[in-house]
């Protein structure tokens, strides 16, 4: 009996101890005010408001077209909007370009480097960094190992990403993401290429990452009870603009919009 | 019932070939290739050794062949990394950007696959020639652009413009931006994403469109021979160099001299091989 108490104490304490390694500082808040984006004659996105708690998981939902990647990728910089000011823990987003907002990017086909291995995907944001701002070989090493094995795949160094299979490819796209220390993480529908089971374990694994790595992570999806499960928050957006945002079980029970009821049947 | 069967029955005879009928192809297939392929390389082969190897070796050092040699590595040299880079930025354009006059871009690029050399070495010389557009500027700034190197090289230049885009252009466009968007949002710059992300994903199709912009600026004839005007020992390359020996049959000296080509063309053709057996296998395909 107290054998079993000790064990369970000794992983409690490791996985206290994993949690202040992890070491991705205060999570930053994001602000959205007024965010406005359209190609030609299409708006994207109109006028969003958004804000997002520090730490906080929130998921974008929403059927294709509701602007929910577009709304991603202004937050990472990947495009820029009409009109409409993002903020990042107080930073003012537009005075920074996609290098200086230090986001952490997980593309919905991953976009690994093909011509890379395992290890030097990961490694690649700290050493393209300038030598002043590089850390050394060593450190670089530790970080992609010690990130390998957060993601349950040590030993895959030297693989290609050819080699891996879409689970195991996601999850090196999430370790070369959070390697750069990442101000937050935004997800471009996560579960979006997996088969069945790999997606089920996702639903498992995104809020464990989310709890270690303490970092506020905005992921887009459109499977609603994908986004329902896993979420702090859910933001149901419908043809640019927010229909509704709040916890899983507010939106459940009181449905703010018909469109809002109708999607979650 | 009828529209079932139909299409079933119409593909059967295809896998059910007699064997006499597939004999029959196969043989007219490798003999068409042996005529006409194979054949000439053969030729060229036994004509330029026809008065043995000390004789082929004197015709190619010869001094104006050993010219036309110099002058073809020459060209070759000022061409190649040219349209290599150009073929780099314009399928970088095209690929990674959305513009207007993108489609016209593109046939524009492919235009001198269209046009005949010949013509193309024409408006060469109705440009820079003496009686062209620009003809009168430059005599009396004393520039020789047609019947001199210079229009030479611009002939090749224009000749194997499309080649190195050619390659490029569909690989880079199967692969995407997701990558490059990755090493941005990882704090790339949009050089050091070329460099370290888009280069080295393409550089096995860059090498064949340069291995065949080097074979077509060689081997190019019809262009460079209207610009060249034919100045033995200053203006032929290999190929006019080749027509000249024949033409006052010099038949042997003729074909060594074109043995040189024809080894350049299986050079070139094994190395795309080999080339494309590794894009296709290996850590270049995601």
């Amino acid at each position: 009996m107290s054998v079993e108490i000790a064990a369970n104490l000794a992983i409690a304490q490791e996985a206290a101890a994993e949690r202040t390694r992890s070491d991705f500082g205060e999570p930053h808040g994001i602000a959205v005010r007024g965010l406005t984006k359209s190609y030609g004659a299409l708006t994207i996105l109109d006028r969003i408001d958004l804000d997002i708690a520090p730490g906080e998981l929130l998921a974008l939902l929403g059927p294709s077209g509701s602007g929910k990647t577009t709304l991603l990728r202004l937050l990472a910089g990947l495009d820029s909007p009409e009109s409409g000011s993002i903020h990042l823990g107080g930073l003012d987003a537009s005075d920074l370009t996609v290098q200086e907002r230090r986001v952490g990017f997980v593309f919905q086909s991953y976009a690994l480097f093909r011509h890379l291995t395992v290890f030097d995907n990961i490694a690649y944001g700290l050493a393209i960094r300038p030598r002043k701002t590089r850390p050394s070989r060593e450190a670089i090493r530790t970080r992609v190992t010690k990130l390998l094995e957060m993601m349950k795949l040590p030993g895959l160094e030297k693989r290609y990403p050819s080699q891996l299979s879409g689970g195991q490819r996601q999850r090196i796209a999430l370790a070369r993401a959070l390697a750069i220390e990442p101000r937050v993480l935004l997800l471009d529908e996560p579960f979006g290429a997996l088969d069945a089971k790999v997606r089920k374990d996702l639903r498992k694994w995104l809020p464990d990452i989310h709890h270690r790595t303490g970092l506020t992570t905005v992921f887009v999806t459109h499977d609603q009870g994908e986004a329902m499960e896993v979420s702090d928050r859910v933001a149901i957006l419908n043809g640019g603009r927010i229909e509704q945002i709040g916890p899983p079980a507010d939106i459940r029970e009181r449905p703010a919009t018909e469109f809002v009821r109708a999607f979650l049947e | 019932m009828a529209d079932v069967a139909l299409p079933a029955r119409a593909s059967a005879p295809i896998t059910t070939e007699a064997a006499p009928t597939r004999w029959i192809l196969t043989a007219f297939t490798i003999g068409f290739l042996a005529l006409f392929l194979l054949a000439p390389l053969i030729v060229v082969a036994v004509e330029a050794f026809s008065r043995g190897w000390e004789e082929y070796l004197a015709s190619l050092v010869e001094p104006d062949a050993l010219h036309s040699i110099l002058l073809t590595l020459f060209v070759a040299v000022i061409v190649v990394p040219i349209n290599a880079a150009f073929g780099l930025i314009a399928a970088w354009c095209i690929a990674k950007f959305d513009f207007g006059g993108k489609n016209l871009l593109i046939t524009l690029i492919y235009l001198p696959f269209s046009v005949s050399p010949v013509v193309a070495g024409l408006v060469f010389v109705l440009l820079f020639g003496a009686q062209g557009v620009f003809g009168e500027w430059l005599a009396a700034h004393d520039v020789q652009i047609v019947f001199a190197v210079p229009g030479i090289v611009l002939a090749t230049l224009f000749v194997t413009f499309p080649f190195v885009a050619r390659e490029v252009i569909p690989l880079m466009q199967s692969q995407g931006t997701a990558e490059e968007e990755a090493a941005l949002t990882l704090g790339a710059s949009g050089f050091t994403a070329f460099r370290t992300v888009t280069l080295p994903s393409i550089k096995w199709a860059l090498l064949a469109g340069v291995l065949l912009t080097n074979a077509r600026s060689m081997g190019e004839f019809g262009a460079v021979s209207v610009v060249s005007g034919h100045i033995r020992g200053v203006t032929n390359t290999i190929p006019l160099q080749v027509e000249i020996l024949y033409n006052e049959y010099a038949i042997a000296a003729a074909f060594a001299l074109a043995s040189l080509l024809a080894l350049l063309a299986l050079v070139t053709l094994g190395l795309k091989t080999l080339l494309e057996k590794r894009q296709g296998v290996g850590p270049h395909v995601g």
